[in-house]
């Protein structure tokens, strides 16, 4: 695919002019890093960058059961509080993963879900179909919002200059507010296991953000970064680490499926899963000699071939780390296992995730 | 001492410089840029046989691995040891300290066949 044939955000001209080096990912055009993904990495753990999710989806859930409507496709417990937002997955029949999204409460009949860009069709399609028996209205407003994440520990108080009350907004809540003439939204939220926020504004407002920001001196950091930021921190990457295949027990997230919840779509199916248990989980490895683990490489116990890495990095902080699946017998911490990389077999250990555990 | 404009580089980015028949290898400045926030240089090992134009090496930067390819045939016979305490001196001094490995070449002929900097540079503009 040529770089004309990819959908572009409204921050694509600020990411070049800014010095991004330009990539498609997943059919869009979007910047793999600035500096470089260890300065940016440094950024994000020790003051603050800000990373372009102009490609996320926003899905609006309007309507008197709109609260009733996400508890049936979510399986963990959606708040009906305003301002309060739940991370959760929302899974097919057989109880596999189709998207992790957060559904944040504006009104207890209003609610913005936010979704991976790569599951927005496949997302809306879904939430219409199992709406048809809820009076609710479901709007895919995606193309309309421009979003833009800003992490690290300095990151609220860059923010706060421009947006006062990002200082009292707690831990997964968000505000709506009011910048450059537009209503937008703010959240406490983000992907690098770092504290920070996500500020979703209209397309046309979102260069003005981009630029304050840059001008107070808040670094842009590209997809390399955020990558090695999110496995670090030990979330979930869709379509690598979480897909069609995969429960959420599986993918070591069992603390989203709340069975005590009356119904919910995929329950029967987990709560079978929960009784006879996994034969395979989505687990930690630290890499004990040189090299890069990198998703596809093989999992060895002994001689046996027992799992597979869905994705591997370097990790300024803990050198080659990765997480894959691995036989539920052999997922146990400290185990020592061999990653084949390049040919070779490289010692590693079984580790519980998250690798980096801070402020969040 | 090999500097950029007294090597000779291959099509796929690595450059040589020769010393009687011993040729030392690195990898071009474009190279280095292109890789970038190289983190482990996986050499080959002294001793081992390449071959022009195979993959001997692999060269990790977070992001990804890149193969390297010998741009000369011959015997392994020293490796630059300083890359595994630190491998960004690859992306610091491509054409000097962070040079990867020296050969002792079987078929010199292959190192005249390789380009100057000058025609390496036209390959880059395409």
């Amino acid at each position: 695919m040529t770089q004309s044939n990819l959908q572009k955000t409204p921050l694509c001209a600020a990411c070049e002019a800014a010095g991004g080096k330009m990539v498609d990912f997943h059919g869009w055009l979007l910047p793999v890093q600035f500096e470089g993904i260890l300065a940016e990495h440094k950024a994000v753990r020790e003051a603050a960058g800000m990373f372009d999710v102009s490609h996320m989806g926003q899905i609006f859930v309007e309507g008197k059961d709109a609260w009733p409507f996400l508890q049936y496709i979510n399986c963990n417990n959606i708040k009906n509080e305003p301002g309060a937002g739940v991370y959760s997955h929302i899974l097919t029949e057989k109880g596999t993963i189709i998207d992790d999204a957060i559904s944040f409460c504006l009104t207890p009949e209003k609610f913005l879900v936010v979704v991976n860009a790569a599951c927005i069709a496949e997302d809306f399609a879904w939430f219409e179909k199992q709406a048809a028996r809820f009076d609710v209205a479901v709007r895919n407003e995606s193309a309309r919002w421009a979003m833009l994440a800003v992490q690290g520990p300095q990151a609220v108080e860059q923010v706060s200059k421009l947006l006062p009350q990002a200082h009292s907004l707690a831990r997964f809540h968000i505000t709506e507010i009011e910048l450059f003439g537009a209503k937008g939204y703010l959240t406490r939220t983000g992907y690098t296991g770092e504290d920070g926020v996500e500020i979703m504004l209209p397309n046309d407002r979102i260069e003005l953000l981009w630029n304050a920001l840059l001008k107070q001196g808040v670094k842009p950091c590209g997809l390399g970064a955020r990558d090695v930021l999110r496995l670090e921190a030990g979330y979930l990457l869709n379509g690598a680490d979480a897909d069609q295949t995969r429960t959420p027990y599986e993918a070591g997230c069992g603390w989203v499926v709340k069975l005590a919840k009356e119904n919910f779509v995929g329950k029967d199916a987990l709560a079978a899963q929960k009784a006879q248990g996994v034969k395979e989980k989505l687990t930690g490895f630290v890499l004990q000699g040189p090299g890069v683990p990198r998703a596809g490489c093989k999992v060895f116990v002994g001689a046996e071939e027992k799992g597979v890495l869905t994705s591997g990095t370097y990790s300024p902080l803990f050198k080659g780390i990765a997480v894959g699946y691995l036989a539920a017998d052999a997922a146990v911490a400290g185990n020592e296992v061999e990653l084949e990389i390049h040919g070779k077999r490289v010692k590693a250990q079984v580790v519980k995730t998250p690798f980096y555990k801070n402020r969040v | 001492m090999h500097t950029e404009e007294n090597c000779r580089f291959a099509k796929t980015h690595e450059w040589a410089h020769v010393e009687g028949d011993i040729a030392t290898v690195g990898i071009s400045n474009h190279a280095q840029e292109e890789i970038s926030d190289i983190v482990f240089v996986d050499l080959p090992k002294v001793g081992q046989q390449v071959t022009a134009g195979q993959n001997c090496c692999v060269i990790e930067s977070v992001k990804s691995a890149s193969e390297i390819y010998a741009p000369v045939s011959g015997e392994v016979v020293e490796v630059n040891t300083a890359l595994a305490n630190d491998p960004a001196l690859v992306n610091r001094e491509p054409h000097g300290n962070g040079w990867l490995f020296k050969v002792k070449m079987t078929a010199p002929a292959e190192y005249e066949n390789l380009m100057d900097l000058t025609a390496y540079k036209a390959t880059l503009k395409k």
